[in-house]
């Protein structure tokens, strides 16, 4: 077993991890390995051809490989040395990273790691859709990678379940390949997806978007015939009575998207039981001293621009760490209401700076009132004309407003008003 | 007559109105920039639309490809023609013009990867 020492390791060569890498470097750490799976950098970000990424970020609209590029070649003006094929296996409390390439087995003693391992999507497994084992039924992520980086069409007909983003830019992606896309079933009543996407990958090719629907049986044997749908009550139960037959060779779930964390519970870290990710202080910082998260292993982002952004948060926060330690004052733990699902970070571990945190509610809402209570006092209050669970928000609390906080505890609340 | 639409120039997806007489949009509302204004108008005379699609290689591997500016969006499946008629020679680099004016349009198709030859 190959055995070194290495100041930072970074798991994962996604935009999360090239961007933790380019901060660290900026911050002062000279002495950082980037540890990718794949057999190239970019993660996702290499499959998802469609344009529209980069306009926080870069102030123009990008393709996913063109974003991708921007980050390779900052990693790469920086000399910054990444080892692809390499699969990291485990991540000790004490920052022993183990990790197999076809070189063997090594041992890399860190003194930091950033988590950047992204996420995975939900798959058949996780909805027991009852019915045979068909050939036919791909993740909308796995479609992407066939047609967008290995070039075969999966299928010619096509049902889509689940209307977050990666459906949407499937339903248009395939059609524009000359599949016909029928249906895409979404069982909340309304869509996961962003706004722009109905319009342009569904509306712009006629495809009837079916809000409160789910897919309840499918059917074949060797290939998939055909999908049974059905209307779903406001329990998401499927109403009998309902049932709709659409012929089709091919279903695609866009049904949700898992922090892939199984190396943070290796290592024994916290884990947020709502975002599926760890517990975070707002330098990043998890559970565990001198292990960070950032990027989709830590929350599910709508835009990888927040990606990068809180990536070059979690790459600064691991310089300083490595540089003699963080501040760590009177610690504020975050708890939202319900309505407010998460917060990131769910911890503030010093009061000095102001902090800005993400939250996602847990429905669709109209006017309402954000407010950040300490003890009896609202610190913090802020309206929203809408908000939706498909859209990360945010607010900023200053560092004079943490320094009041009497109490250890910051409520999330969300009202009418 | 009014008509409603979404913008698509962000992520933000504005919900737009659209006021028109005599064929002529009069006045948008609900946008929260400029260029959502210039998106409504636009899409109520003849909606553009970048393509992004691959083609393919001479050893017949794809590369992701995009329109280096929207295309009217009825010519989508003529530009797609187009693409799927190339075999592309090898290297290519980013950016680099693969159909000059695809389909007729005044748009370009551009590389969004660069790509080398062999494996």
């Amino acid at each position: 077993m190959n055995r070194e020492q290495i100041d930072l390791i970074i798991v994962g060569g996604g935009p999360a991890g090239l961007a933790a890498a380019v901060a660290a470097y900026d911050s002062g750490v000279r002495d950082m390995l980037v540890l990718e799976r794949d057999v190239n950098t970019g993660g996702i970000l290499q499959q998802c051809i469609h344009n529209g990424f980069g306009l926080h970020r870069f102030g123009k609209e990008l393709t996913g490989p063109e974003y991708a590029w921007e980050y390779e070649r900052m990693a790469a003006e920086r000399n910054i040395p990444i080892r692809c094929g390499t699969t990291v296996l485990n991540v000790s409390p004490d920052k022993v990273v183990t990790a197999v390439n076809s070189d063997g087995v090594s041992r890399i003693e860190a003194k930091a790691v950033v988590l950047a391992m992204g996420c995975r999507e939900r798959s058949r497994g996780a909805l027991n859709i009852p019915g045979s084992r068909p050939s036919g039924i791909f993740t909308a992520g796995t479609a992407q990678k066939y047609v967008n980086c290995m070039g075969y069409l999966p299928g010619r007909e096509v049902v889509i379940l689940g209307s977050g983003d990666i459906g949407l830019i499937m339903a248009r992606r395939m059609t524009l390949e000359g599949a016909k896309v029928k249906a895409v079933c979404e069982i909340m009543p309304y869509s996961g997806g962003l706004a722009r996407n109905i319009r342009q990958c569904l509306d712009d090719f006629d495809i009837p978007l079916k809000l409160r629907h789910t897919v309840t049986a499918v059917h074949g044997r060797e290939r998939l015939t055909g999908v049974t749908i059905s209307e779903t009550d406001e329990y998401r139960r499927p109403i009998p009575g309902t049932e709709e037959y659409i012929s089709c060779d091919t279903l695609l779930l866009s049904v949700g998207l898992i922090p892939e964390n199984e190396l943070s519970k290796g290592a024994g870290i916290s884990l947020d039981p709502i975002t599926g990710g760890a517990v975070v202080d707002e330098k990043r910082q998890t559970s565990c001293p001198g292990i960070f998260a950032c990027g989709n292993v830590l929350h599910v982002h709508d835009l990888v621009d927040f990606v990068s952004e809180e990536a070059a948060l979690a790459g600064k926060s691991a310089a300083e760490y490595i540089s003699g330690g963080l501040d760590e004052g009177a610690p504020l733990d975050l708890k939202p209401d319900g309505k407010i699902r998460y917060t990131i970070p769910q911890r503030i571990a010093s009061r000095d700076e102001d902090v800005k945190v993400y939250f996602r509610v847990d429905n669709i809402y109209k006017n309402v009132k954000i407010k950040v209570i300490n003890g009896d006092k609202t610190i913090f209050a802020k309206k929203l004309a809408a908000a939706a669970p498909g859209e990360m928000e945010s607010l900023t609390l200053t560092g004079a407003q943490l320094a009041e906080c009497g109490d250890a505890k910051l409520e999330f609340v969300l009202e009418a008003g | 007559m009014k008509q409603e639409l979404t913008c698509i120039v962000c992520p933000l997806g504005c919900a737009l109105t659209v006021e028109i007489e005599n064929g002529e949009v009069t006045e948008v509302s609900g946008n929260t920039c400029k260029r959502g204004a210039d998106y409504a108008r636009q899409e109520c005379v003849r909606p553009m639309r970048v393509l992004t699609t691959t083609a393919m290689t001479e050893d017949g591997r794809v590369i992701p490809v995009r329109t280096d500016s929207a295309v009217p969006k009825e010519t989508l499946f003529d530009c797609m023609a187009e693409v799927n008629r190339v075999k592309l020679h090898l290297p290519i680099k980013r950016g680099s013009v693969i159909i000059k004016h695809i389909a007729g349009t005044d748009a370009d198709l551009i590389a969004s990867k660069d790509i080398e030859r062999g494996i």
